[in-house]
């Protein structure tokens, strides 16, 4: 999300509101592809990573970085786009106004069935498809919540949430499964006690999160899915309107209901995008970053026993860098002819900027394959994305993950996975990379 | 140097504060850039002002010799 973790949304940010996509199907002219050539398909999009090697992007970004930085693919319903593979192509696109986030616009390259079936629900997006004056509107009415101020004072709250959860891990003892005792819950907490959800319906949005993020659940079940959220949280936007209470859906309902600015469905809209990609992401990021860490020994010992907060920091920015979990492309759309080095994108042309082979381009990032908590300029990442729909809740996902390492770390010295490398299950079939479940002991 | 901000083209992400705290700071209300000090005169506050505006997702941050 760019809002957010994905941008708009967190990380995952650019993919909430869409979500799966099959298996591709080669030629097929989708509802977006009028340009689909005629002969030999494009190599369908996204591609998959190499066996043996979870934490790489696919293999074949390396080589269009070097001799083909615009090429031509196609998504699931063949509608065909440009995959952008350089940093500073990437860059220049996600600032540049002549590129629309707008998801329904023709041309735009979709990330699964689901937004098909959006599509003809006639639904509103939330603003992580929308494009600027409308876009920085929206936005503003929560950004508030997810500035470096409120992030910071969140510490204390964060910090609790977290030794209680390690406590229950340890009374427990191993193996304990990481995802759900520990890097699930904990975002979840985070993100339902700013929205406001309460605490008993935290396995509601859990389940469906589940399925929107998955790239392989059909569009009917993708939006029967969104379509539970969303009436779950208008529900929960009227309680809040009748019974106030000091959290983000109250407020911003107080505040921007009665003005017109919002409508109770486009509220509940946006508070489905915060809550999942508020807690998708950075749970993902805890799993799949301790396991990076538990592969890169003396690294996990530099994190363990960092004494400042400037080294968990830096090494915060390089686990985003290296994993990039929202691995397949934030995407617009031209809306009118652009050159970008060179190139020329046409009005009414998708691009996909596969922002995981941008923080591997070795043009920024030395030995860009290595993890190097120390790298210098890891911050320049995009793993957030990049423009005015960089992730909105990025403040609150480095907070937690700064946290969240050390403190795991700390309690647990000897911590290492309980099963073998062939066995843990990744989510290839996810917009938002990770694993299903990480046993581990200590 | 100088250092102009544009408060309608800011997203809110923070990046200027995370890099620059003593130069920018956030609104309360809702995020949006604010400047503390637009002229900063040592050298390191001057190549962390830079950073900001390299980092600003929006471009929302100039930096003038």
């Amino acid at each position: 999300m760019t809002d957010t973790a994905l941008s708009d949304s967190t990380h995952s940010t650019d993919s909430t509101d869409s979500t799966d996509s099959t298996d591709s199907t080669h030629g097929a002219h989708g509802p977006h592809g009028s340009r689909v050539t005629e002969g030999a398909p494009h190599p369908s999009y996204p591609f998959s990573r190499a066996a043996g090697c979870p934490f790489d992007p696919p293999p074949e970004f390396a080589g269009l970085r070097e001799r083909e930085p615009f090429s031509r693919v196609q998504v699931f319903d063949g509608t065909p786009a440009w995959l952008v593979t350089r940093y500073q192509d990437q860059r220049a696109i996600l600032a540049d106004d002549r590129f629309s986030a707008d998801a329904l616009r023709p041309g735009f390259p979709p990330q699964s069935p689901g937004l098909e079936a959006r599509r003809k629900s006639g639904k509103p997006l939330s603003f992580i498809a929308m494009d600027d004056p409308d876009h920085n509107r929206v936005r503003r009415m929560f950004t508030a919540y997810f500035s470096v101020r409120r992030a910071r004072a969140l510490v204390p709250r964060l910090s609790e949430i977290i030794d209680g959860l390690l406590d229950g891990m340890e009374a427990a003892g191993p193996p304990a499964d990481l995802v759900s005792s520990f890097a699930l819950p904990l975002p979840s907490l985070v993100i339902a006690e700013i929205l406001g959800v309460p605490r008993s319906d935290h396995h509601l949005f859990q389940s469906r999160t589940k399925v929107l993020v998955s790239r392989s659940a059909s569009g009917e079940k993708s939006l029967a899915a969104t379509n539970e959220l969303t009436d779950y949280l208008g529900g929960l936007v009227d309680e809040k309107v009748k019974n106030p209470q000091d959290d983000l859906i109250s407020n911003v309902a107080a505040a921007h209901l009665p003005t017109g600015e919002t409508t109770r469905e486009r509220l509940a809209q946006d508070a489905m995008l915060l809550l999942v990609a508020g807690h998708e992401t950075t749970t993902n990021m805890i799993a799949l970053g301790t396991l990076a860490l538990m592969r890169n020994p003396d690294q996990l010992a530099a994190v363990r026993d960092a004494e400042g907060p400037a080294q968990i920091a830096g090494a915060v920015e390089e686990l985003l860098r290296y994993l990039t979990i929202v691995h397949t492309g934030r995407r617009r759309v031209a809306i009118e002819d652009v050159e970008i080095s060179g190139h020329t994108i046409r009005a009414g042309e998708g691009v996909i900027l596969a922002n995981d082979s941008a923080n591997r381009d070795a043009t920024l990032f030395d030995d860009p394959d290595d993890l190097d908590i120390t790298r210098p300029n890891a911050r320049r990442h995009l793993a957030f994305g990049q423009g005015t729909h960089q992730c909105l809740g990025q403040n609150l996902a480095r907070q937690e993950l700064q946290l969240a390492y050390p403190a795991l770390l700390r309690r647990f010295p000897a911590l290492r996975p309980a099963i073998e490398e062939r066995d843990i299950p990744y989510k290839h079939d996810a917009v938002v990379y990770g694993v299903h479940e990480l046993p581990v002991a200590w | 140097m100088h250092i102009e901000i544009d408060q309608d083209r800011c997203c809110a992400s923070g990046q200027c504060v995370l890099t620059a705290d003593d130069i920018f700071d956030q609104r309360d209300e809702d995020g949006v850039v604010t400047l503390l000090d637009d002229a900063p005169g040592d050298a390191d506050a001057q190549a962390r002002a830079e950073e900001a505006a390299a980092l600003c997702p929006a471009g929302a941050i100039t930096v003038r010799a």
